[in-house]
């Protein structure tokens, strides 16, 4: 009997492996959350609506097209489950949903994990308001649905999606009223040796920023966010920079800080974890090629540490090398180098633009005590650091006695926030507080569901 | 490294541990917890939270009774509430024959004062319309209720703490040994702890010490299967359970449901997860039972190591082999309410010589019929 190869996700690291694959006779069987493949960054809008790939992915839709393009073609080699999310993982066994109330299970003997990533939130007073958006949010808003997250706009934070979405907001016809950079215009100019190492998409990032110019849309660097106001829904954001405070109106705003890695899955399966300075987080361990600790298990895309997505295809495809050596295939020894060396240039890229956009390490010695950190249980900075000063410095035993991280998301969007909390409080170090363990389910799962067939 | 003396050290920061800690330190004695995670973060603090006398055998009663007491005080215990409620146990029953045992049951125990209320299916409909049609009648404990595990356990611990008892927490034991009526435990990381009192209140990892001591015992561990769903609007007035076994829960203040039933596995020696099958197994038969469940969602499931003994009874009491020794351990998946109560009893063999109500039905001693090893 042939093994069992699964991969989960269908964004550029999931295609690109089910691709290498493919190509040398395996048949895997793809698993996406989604409903049409792309993941996030190359989502596709549902069937029936007709804008171009241009229009939704601008400088990116060959690339987004491709994909696309890559998975329609292999679909005759391939079994696709899409609109199926993976719940849980026990020993070669992962549990599914598919379409919101059929259980199923898949065994595997080797399983590729391209779960991507989620946007990277740390709060500001006022978050919980509607109207408040991630960046990545606001930028599926647009990809999927045509829509804006409302008019006027401000975009806020920091990382290479502010100004990708800035950019796309404004040219698709909503009014962004103002970007604000949390990071310093120093910082992104020492990154700039760094980020030479990619040209390309170093000169996107210096072409968004100048069209935002030319159609003057104000851009502020160095800013401080103090929070958002409105009654019932956002009407202003506050901000200050250089000791000035400034309300700015607008009716929604998009902001989050980078990206951070969909790790729980890896972690359910038992994968050893270790801290990674370069992404402020734990990340599953994994060799050159993308080996977890797990035999059999295999890690690719933003899931395993955030690259973007071209690094995500790269790594998607060694991922597959190493499954296909594992099997005693044969795999392309020149290809695989020049994939390597080409990631190495892509990890040094990743260190420039974490230069460009420094983690804000101050956000936590600012947060009010009375800013809602855990918006499922309704938890504040305040709670958080009573919990520390009760004598508790372990994430996991500051999410028993305070409820921060215990809510639907399971810290996957306050888990950041939460462990800075501690840190500060504690004194400690973000990677000497421990790490928030996954649990099944991954994500809320209905009663009543019915067993698949 | 000198080693810290003592006159009691306490192997397990558990809920039962942690109470014969605070009466001891309360009592003026000198006390080391020594517990390899954090105290009550374990079993104490992941169990369901039930807090029930209904359903225990007559042997437990008056300890669970005394347990009651300290319950109904535990503000003055510990300094919190612990989100404590007297919400009343519930107790369905799917059949006839299952009110009938019922109805048995609450006879027997008559003389605990449970005040149990034994009902069949129409005063059940009229008085908790939230439960399902599958119930053909119930018994309500009105002044059993529930309380929040992963309050209470740390308390009792941070309880003894403040009346000046030692925790050392994420300490593993290494080794244990007696010598002239001295008890030394030495930790993984080299620390020493002497003292002419230890009380075994490791849980499901107690085994291992009274085994060291000649007195094995056929303790196996299960892991209970737990999850919780997101808020919803206050339904369900009673913690409950249904006879025979089946799917327990509760509803907490803020509006989560807590429900239990089946197993999950263990992933290692010290650690434990629901699995697929417990988390479906609640989630396809739990709204027959709660139909207001139906549309809900499950956000968080849950397991823990716990320590049960053939005959579903704890280990309480002294050790028949090494003076000085006393054990706590093997509660079978129903310590939390009864933890208090056997941890002040613990204290009591300590302080007063024997406790306040006979513990002959605990002992260690029941078997040592079976093991004839008994060399350390």
């Amino acid at each position: 009997m042939s093994e069992r190869i699964v991969i989960v996700g269908a964004g550029p690291a999931g295609v690109r492996a089910a691709q290498a694959l493919v190509a040398q006779g395996v048949r895997p069987l793809l698993i996406d959350e989604g409903g049409r493949g792309g993941g996030q960054i190359y989502r596709q809008p549902p069937a029936n609506f007709t804008r171009s790939a241009n229009t939704l992915y601008g400088f990116e839709a060959s690339k987004a097209r491709s994909i696309h393009h890559t998975l329609e073609s292999l679909r005759p080699h391939l079994d696709y489950q899409p609109d199926t999310l993976v719940w849980n993982g026990e020993h070669g066994v992962l549990d599914t949903l598919r379409q919101g109330s059929l259980a199923g299970r898949q065994r595997f003997d080797r399983l590729i994990i391209a779960s991507g990533a989620t946007d990277r939130v740390l709060p500001i007073p006022g978050w919980t308001l509607p109207g408040v958006y991630t960046l990545g949010a606001a930028q599926v808003a647009l990809k999927f649905q045509g829509c804006a997250i409302g008019d006027p706009v401000v975009l806020a934070g920091s990382g290479p999606l502010l100004y990708l979405v800035a950019y796309q907001y404004a040219k698709a016809g909503a009014t962004v009223a103002t970007v604000l950079d949390t990071s310093p215009l120093q910082a992104q100019i020492n990154a700039v040796p760094r980020l030479l190492t990619q040209p390309a998409t170093f000169a996107k990032g210096l072409y968004y920023r100048a069209w935002l110019m030319a159609k003057r849309v104000p851009v502020y660097q160095g800013v401080t966010l103090l929070g958002v106001e409105g009654a019932e829904r956002v009407t202003h954001v506050l901000w200050s920079m250089q000791g000035r405070v400034h309300a700015l109106a607008c009716n929604a705003i998009g902001f989050s800080h980078a990206l951070r890695s969909e790790t729980q899955l890896a972690d359910l399966l038992g994968c050893s974890f270790a801290w990674s300075p370069l992404n402020r987080a734990w990340l599953p361990t994994r060799d050159e090629l993308g080996r977890a600790s797990v035999s059999g298990v295999y890690l690719a895309g933003d899931g395993a540490g955030i690259l973007g997505a071209d690094g995500a295809e790269i790594t998607g495809e060694l991922a597959a090398m190493a499954v296909l050596e594992d099997l005693g295939k044969r795999v392309d020894g020149k290809r695989r180098s020049q994939h390597l060396a080409a990631l190495a240039r892509l990890q040094r890229f990743r260190v420039g633009l974490e230069t460009a956009f420094p983690f804000p390490t101050n956000w936590a010695v600012q947060a009010p005590d009375h800013l809602v950190v855990c918006r499922c249980e309704q938890v504040t900075a305040g709670e958080v650091r009573a919990a520390v000063r009760a004598g508790h410095w372990e994430v996991n035993r500051v999410k028993a006695t305070c409820r921060a991280g215990m809510g639907r998301c399971q810290g996957r969007v306050c888990g950041v926030a939460t462990v800075e909390l501690i840190a500060g409080e504690s004194g400690r170090p973000p990677e000497q507080v421990g790490r928030l363990r996954a649990q099944a389910p991954l994500k809320p799962l209905p009663f009543d569901l019915e067993i698949g067939p | 490294m000198t080693a810290v003396a003592s006159d009691v050290i306490i192997v397990g920061g558990g809920i039962v541990g942690s109470s014969a800690a605070l009466c001891l330190a309360r009592a003026g004695r000198s006390v080391s917890v020594i517990e390899r995670d954090f105290c009550g973060s374990r079993s104490s603090g992941v169990n369901y939270g039930g807090v029930r006398r209904q359903g225990r055998p007559l042997s437990q009663l008056p300890l669970s009774c005394r347990a009651h007491a300290i319950w109904g005080e535990l503000a003055g215990w510990v300094g919190t509430d612990g989100e404590y409620t007297r919400s009343g146990h519930l107790k369905l029953a799917r059949s006839e024959a299952d009110l009938a045992t019922l109805q048995a049951y609450a006879l027997a125990v008559e003389p605990f004062g449970l005040g149990l209320q034994v009902m069949g299916r129409a005063e059940l409909r009229r008085r908790f319309p939230w439960v399902g049609d599958v119930a053909a009648g119930a018994s309500l404990c009105p002044d059993d209720g529930h309380a929040n595990p992963r309050l209470v356990s740390p308390a009792f611990a941070r309880a003894a703490q403040r009346q000046g008892a030692h925790l050392y927490e994420q300490t593993l034991v290494a080794e244990v040994t007696h010598n002239a009526g001295q008890f030394e435990v030495r930790s993984q990381a080299g620390q020493r702890f002497t003292a002419p009192w230890l009380l075994n209140c490791a849980g499901a990892w107690a085994g291992v010490l009274a085994a060291q001591f000649g007195e094995p015992v056929p303790m196996v561990a299960h892991h209970p299967a737990m999850l919780v769903t997101e808020p919803l609007p206050l339904f369900m007035t009673a913690s409950t359970g249904v006879e025979g076994g089946g799917i327990y829960a509760r509803q907490v203040a803020r509006g989560n449901c807590v429900l239990g039933g089946g197993r999950g596995f263990a992933e290692g020696p010290d650690k434990a997860r629901t699995g697929q099958a417990a988390i479906l197994n609640i989630l396809r038969n739990a709204t027959e039972l709660y139909p207001a469940l139906a549309g809900a969602q499950a956000i968080r499931s849950w397991s823990g190591t716990e320590g049960y003994l053939p005959d579903n009874e704890p280990v309480l009491g002294p050790s028949l082999t090494c003076p000085g020794l006393l054990h706590g351990f093997g509660f079978a998946g129903a310590g939390f309410q009864i933890g208090p109560a056997a941890g002040e009893a613990l204290a009591q063999c300590i302080l007063a010589g024997e406790a306040a109500h006979s513990l002959a039905a605990f002992s260690i001693g029941r078997f040592t019929s079976l093991h004839h090893t008994g060399t350390l």
